[in-house]
């Protein structure tokens, strides 16, 4: 008996070492992306860094204005939800409650397999297909564009919308429906007036979800958006704040490094922001 | 059995440590780092040189000018490449380079791009967004695409200290490679673009500058004009390994010239 308890309290150790290496992962990151990336923006001016619409971090005289990266990834992020949400939205209501067994299954695999596909072939394909395309339809001189970054991260997000959302609405109790149904509702008004609202909070978090994976997007949007830091326009070539770091990381030193860092750090601030939301709208569908 | 096994297999890892050990000491490895433009080049002598000396081990990471020339300095590797000339502030700082080649860096355009030649100053024009029409030069009437590099790439610096167009250049796109240069020049019949002349081939046209078209025979008589030296960059009063001081005087010998020429730069021997 005494054995066993021991047993027990050594599993519980382990357990217990395990569930720290990711907290202590976390810290970590948060520790380093505060320590690298305060120094620039000590340098640099706060107000400087942040509200500076110039960015031309190599130049004789060196501007480190961020704001056109802000401006473009709220624009991206806005953008991408504004597309990716009514459909993710509708998909999801139309798997979870409309759709037969067999186009269920087809649809939800197609979905889990989008999720699966890595964002550089998304790049890929954005610039092999849709930046000439867009450059053609709209017959702008070059595709490369906001709107392009727009799409392909309305598209990226789409699986964790529609299946987060999914979860939220099966969750819904049946008894919900069942009474509306008996009270003489047709189904898909019943979907909508009930079991849409008891799952609001669920598909909000769907939705939080799926502005944190288009503000963190880097790869793709690199390959599509044309990179140069200017305020955003729809047609015009943008940075986001993940591409500013990536597309000038390898080649960086000195002051244009550590701001760099700093730029992480304010989308690290922006991440953190969104996580809080999500964690808001996650306890409320709990209660 | 199963210790057996693992007796087996820990004999057999601890041989084949030793025998890592003995080549290594044979043999020895060469680190090298920096610019992603210098790739071609240095791949090619890295081979040679293993043909060369066999058991030698070279290595080679592509991060860039800046970067290079920074792992030299802090002892990372034991040589820099970069496809710049050293800044005073970095020969100040106790290094020194040794010119490997010369590459030219090439304006290309889509082949659809009725425009064969340009001179330096309507090159810079362009890139300044003094010129925004092809039409303005003689060709099509359509917006000009300015296509570069990403701020801090070797060939960006390189281009836009020849032409005269540093921090003055109005950029449609920021690339961070050559390859994405090529292929989105090579997709949008309206964009200008520059590459290094190693890395042309038949997607995209490159033009001739002031008549001049960018070759190997142009590059070295000086007569094509936007191009840049290839350097090896090493840390003063720190004697290179053994294997490293074999790999520089290959690289620099008269030997190494047809391999350098083979990559498509061109040698200074």
């Amino acid at each position: 008996m005494k054995k066993q308890k021991a047993f027990e309290t050594f599993i519980h150790g382990i357990f217990l070492i395990l569930g720290l290496i990711t907290v202590g992962c976390v810290l970590l990151i948060t520790l380093y992306l505060v320590v690298a990336g305060i120094p620039a923006i000590r340098k640099i001016g706060l107000g400087d860094f942040l509200f500076n619409p110039r960015w031309a971090s190599t130049a004789s005289e060196p501007s480190y204005g961020i704001l056109p990266f802000i401006l473009t990834s709220i624009y991206g992020t806005a953008g991408a939800i504004l597309i990716g949400v009514p459909i993710g939205f509708l998909t999801s209501v139309y798997l979870a409650k409309l759709a037969p067994a067999k186009v269920r299954t087809v649809v939800s695999g197609a979905v889990s397999l989008l999720a699966g596909i890595p964002s550089v072939v998304y790049g890929l394909v954005g610039m092999m297909v849709l930046v000439p395309g867009i450059r053609s339809l709209f017959r702008i001189p070059d595709g490369a564009s906001l709107l392009a970054a727009i799409i392909v991260l309305a598209i990226m997000i789409l699986p964790s919308i529609i299946n987060v959302s999914i979860t939220a609405l099966e969750a819904v109790p049946k008894e919900y429906e069942d009474a509306s149904l008996a009270l003489g509702a047709a189904p898909v008004e019943t979907y909508f007036r009930v079991s849409v609202p008891a799952a609001k909070s669920g598909i909000a978090a769907a939705v939080v979800l799926g502005v944190g994976r288009a503000i963190g997007e880097a790869m793709a949007v690199m390959m599509v958006s044309g990179n140069a830091p200017n305020l955003p326009e729809l047609f015009g070539s943008v940075r986001f704040l993940t591409t500013a770091v990536a597309s000038e990381m390898s080649y960086s030193g000195g002051l244009q490094r550590q701001a760099l860092f700093s730029i992480a750090l304010v989308l690290f601030l922006f991440i953190m922001l969104i996580n809080a939301v999500l964690n808001f709208f996650l306890k409320r569908s709990k209660e | 059995m199963r210790k057996f096994l693992g007796l087996m297999t820990a004999a057999v890892l601890a041989v084949s440590a030793l025998a890592g050990c003995s080549a290594q000491q044979k043999g020895g490895t060469v680190s090298t780092d920096g610019s992603t433009s210098m790739e071609e080049v240095i791949g090619v002598l890295g081979e040679a040189f293993q043909e060369k000396y066999s058991g030698m081990t070279f290595t080679y990471n592509p991060t860039g000018s800046g970067s290079g020339i920074q792992a030299v300095r802090e002892g990372r590797c034991d040589i820099g490449l970069s496809s710049r000339s050293l800044k005073e502030e970095e020969k100040a700082d106790g290094l020194s380079e040794t010119v490997l080649a010369n590459d030219g860096i090439a304006v290309i355009v889509n082949p659809k791009n009725a425009v064969n030649d340009l001179d330096i100053e309507t090159i810079a024009k362009i890139y300044k967004g003094e010129i925004t029409d092809w039409s303005e030069v003689g060709g099509t009437d359509a917006e000009i695409v300015v296509i570069g590099r990403e701020a801090g790439s070797g060939t960006r610096d390189g281009f836009e200290s020849i032409t005269g167009t540093e921090d003055a250049c109005k950029y449609r796109q920021e690339l961070t490679s050559t390859g994405d240069v090529i292929t989105t020049v090579s997709q949008n019949p309206d964009a200008i673009g520059y590459a290094s002349l190693a890395a042309l081939n038949a997607q995209i046209k490159a033009l001739s500058v002031g008549g001049v078209s960018p070759s190997e025979e142009t590059v070295k008589d000086g007569s094509y004009v936007i191009q840049r030296p290839f350097v090896l960059v090493t840390k003063d009063g720190v004697e290179l390994s053994d294997a490293a001081q074999k790999f520089f005087d290959f690289a620099t010998s008269d030997e190494a010239a047809p391999f350098i020429s083979q990559a498509g730069a061109v040698p200074v021997k």
